[in-house]
């Protein structure tokens, strides 16, 4: 339960930079957030400060470098935010 | 073979009024755009009156998506956004398609600093150590070719995009700019225009050189005088002004609306020589601008209907029109027709050049002179020199045919164009 709702969660941080032409309907875990939604590379850096202001955590170069797709961006915050509630 | 240029579209993000419609009620109808501004006064400026277009939710809606409207704070990119889209639908122009830009569209929009507040704001977080919480936009928004940047991505642009900055001569300059682009053949249409950011920190400077009015701070709509016996300096302003710029045949194939065309003009440099110095003309330098303007249009001084000068509300507006009335050979009652805008949107600094071309092209089509609203008490030196019918205070029933536009700018530089009505 918990990891739908933070799957929810961040499709509503990704959402607002996904291209017009991406239908937010079609994203799922294995979606590559450059490749195949269109996500300018630039805008990650953004959408990494919004992940760091929702779950109040820090993410570095290395994570941001490891999060390709929104499989992995979901891994990442649960790692960091379980590691801080520890 | 050199190409006509015409100009094909307008918009307009000034003090006064926000888009073209509104904009023509404005400037006829006299009302200003200036008012006090707390902000000025908390932060204890000697002008605590100020010109800054009025943006609502709405209007923000229609120009930016969601994504352009996060931690936007650079008001110079929103302006220039504003007016230089309106121009290009004025134009009946299409956006590019996804993958395909324009290759002969292009943009010469300038401005002398984009993005001060977006600039503060980083500032801050840099000083506390936060670097890394900039976001990706603050490069864009701060960049001086941030708007020029920014309306070639909505637009689609893949001729020449570039921002000029020549102080405030840089409006009227990028419209020349423009017009060489296409006049040679390496472009069919250009959107040239500039912006102003608005503010404390943008104005800051000028209130500090005292060349702005410290009386009138109770009475924004009378603070800024131009050509007055009592003018006390010029108002700070800001907004933005753009205009489609297109080869006569691209125009005429398309069936576009031609507002006026663009003969031409001259841009030059005092050198800071002869008088001219980082903030003052040198008087011959002006004078050669004009004359060079006339020789590039195959005009003679006698052509010039009327006139949109500089003309700021500082002491020097007399040595504007001396300027122009030895270039062209005239004087007394023979002088054209010269007004001043900055009666009522203050002085929009880079933004000035553009948002005043497109108020003195309105000038073609609604066949009136707009008058100078605050020159009532005309200045001794100015009444010396021509006759004070040629400065009329109200709109007066005209059919210029030719219109002369100046703007100079801090560094001794200087910008003639010269528009002709298109029948």
């Amino acid at each position: 339960m918990k990891n739908t709702d933070s799957y929810k969660e961040l499709l509503e941080i990704i959402g607002p930079y996904l291209p017009e032409d991406i239908d937010p309907g079609t994203v799922d875990k294995n979606s590559h957030l450059i490749n195949e939604l269109n996500i300018n590379s630039a805008h990650l850096v953004d959408i990494v400060l919004d992940l760091e202001d929702r779950y109040d955590i820090l993410l570095e170069d290395e994570d941001m470098q490891k999060m390709q797709t929104v499989g992995d961006a979901l891994e990442i915050i649960g790692l960091k935010t379980s590691g801080k509630n520890g | 073979m050199k190409r006509r240029v015409v100009i094909t579209g307008m918009g307009i993000c000034a003090p006064n009024a926000v888009g073209l419609p509104s904009f023509r009620q404005a400037m006829f109808q006299g009302k200003s755009g200036l008012r006090h501004l707390p902000e000025l006064e908390a932060l204890g400026f000697r002008c605590q009156v100020g010109g800054v277009p009025e943006i609502t939710n709405s209007i923000l809606n229609d120009y930016f998506n969601k994504l352009d409207l996060r931690d936007l704070l650079s008001t110079g990119l929103i302006y220039g956004t504003i007016a230089g889209l309106e121009a290009w639908q004025h134009a009946g122009l299409p956006l590019a398609d996804a993958e395909n830009p324009q290759w002969d569209s292009g943009i010469i929009f300038g401005t002398s600093i984009l993005g001060v507040d977006k600039f503060r704001e980083s500032i801050l977080k840099i000083d506390e150590g936060n670097v890394r919480r900039l976001g990706s936009t603050t490069v864009p928004q701060t960049m001086a070719s941030g708007i020029s940047a920014f309306l070639a991505g909505k637009i689609g642009c893949g001729n020449q995009v570039s921002s000029n900055s020549s102080a405030c001569s840089t409006g009227t300059e990028a419209i020349l700019m423009a017009f060489e682009r296409i006049h040679n053949g390496l472009a069919d249409r250009m959107l040239a225009g500039s912006c102003s950011d608005s503010g404390p920190y943008v104005w800051g400077g000028f209130d500090a050189m005292r060349v702005v009015p410290s009386t009138y701070n109770q009475q924004p709509e009378r603070a800024s005088r131009p050509m007055a016996e009592s003018a006390a300096g010029f108002v700070p302003s800001s907004g933005a002004g753009a205009l489609v710029l297109e080869s006569l045949e691209s125009a005429l194939k398309r069936k576009a609306h031609i507002h006026a065309e663009v003969l031409g003009g001259a841009v030059n440099c005092g050198g800071q020589r002869g008088g001219g110095t980082m903030t003052a003309s040198n008087g011959k330098a002006v004078q050669r601008c004009i004359t060079e303007a006339l020789r590039n249009t195959g005009l003679k001084g006698e052509d010039i209907d009327s006139i949109n000068g500089h003309l700021t509300a500082t002491s020097r507006d007399a040595e504007e029109v001396f300027n122009w009335s030895q270039a062209l050979g005239r004087s007394g009652a023979d002088f054209p027709l010269i007004n001043s805008f900055k009666d009522v949107l203050g002085h929009g600094l880079s933004a000035s050049g553009s948002m005043e071309c497109v108020a003195a092209l309105l000038q073609f089509e609604a066949r009136q002179v707009i008058g100078n609203r605050n020159a009532a008490d005309l200045h001794p030196e100015i009444s010396k020199l021509i006759d004070p019918s040629r400065v009329p205070v109200e709109n007066t029933p005209a059919s210029p045919k030719i219109i002369a536009k100046a703007s100079l700018g801090f560094g001794d530089v200087n910008t003639c164009v010269i528009f002709k009505r298109y029948d």
